[in-house]
């Protein structure tokens, strides 16, 4: 299964945005969210290039388990960083 | 994430219906592990998002009433245990460590193998699954001063 080059570039195009965007945020909540994003479309990633296995490992871990550990451990210290 | 349900009717629904069918898909990832895309690692942690799910709509004194600490910890022993202890009857039958053929059962070489790739499956799914929700409960409920003695 060979994927047309557009779909590659437009996820990795999406990935170094997304990426970015999640380290210049200033809410932390927020570039949580962006984080699990970023796995979301890792994830897809990983199918384009054949290997669902991966894909699967990333999608429930990168975007499910480590987003709420994430999340767990801002609830309990601060939203905002510090300037 | 606290110990309190949310107030939204809309998410208690939701979760309510979707959370059987994760933990089916959980399992049919484990079961299918061995022919298709998933297996053990990613059924359990299917299976133990379902279990954070719950706790983060239903609160998390609701998430410790239904599963208790002394079974998951049996739990994540057992995976282990069925692990080692299949890849140690292949030894015991004279193959190598997880040579899954050598097994003396009454089926052919292939269905030898595909059962032990199941049962091997079904170890690495429960740890992960134990060990996904004992994270959960532990990391959603630390308080500071206070210890989870009473879970």
């Amino acid at each position: 299964m060979n994927s047309p080059i557009e779909i590659d570039f437009i996820l990795l195009v999406f990935l170094v945005l997304i990426s970015y965007a999640a380290i210049r945020m200033k809410n932390l909540l927020s570039a949580t969210i962006l984080l699990s994003g970023y796995s979301l479309i890792m994830a897809l990633t990983w199918v384009v290039l054949n290997s669902p296995d991966v894909a699967f490992t990333e999608a429930a871990v990168g975007a499910g388990v480590t987003t709420f550990l994430f999340i767990a451990a801002l609830s309990k210290t601060m939203v905002m960083e510090e300037k | 994430m606290g110990e309190k349900e949310v107030e939204s009717l809309v998410a208690r629904t939701i979760s309510r219906i979707m959370i059987p069918f994760i933990q089916l898909f959980g399992i049919y990832v484990i079961v299918h592990g061995e022919t298709s895309p998933g297996g053990g690692f990613q059924g359990g942690v299917i299976l133990g998002t379902s279990m954070i799910l719950y706790g983060i709509v239903y609160g998390l004194s609701k998430a410790k009433k239904r599963v208790s600490k002394k079974h998951l910890i049996i739990l994540i022993s057992l995976g282990v245990l069925i692990y080692s202890g299949i890849g140690l009857m292949d030894m015991l039958s004279g193959g190598k460590y997880l040579q899954y053929d050598s097994l003396p059962l009454p089926v052919d070489a292939h269905e030898t193998t595909a059962l032990s790739i199941l049962g091997v499956e079904l170890g690495i799914g429960l740890t992960v699954m134990s060990a996904t929700i004992i994270l959960f409960i532990y990391l959603a409920g630390e308080r500071i001063g206070a210890g989870m003695d009473n879970w």
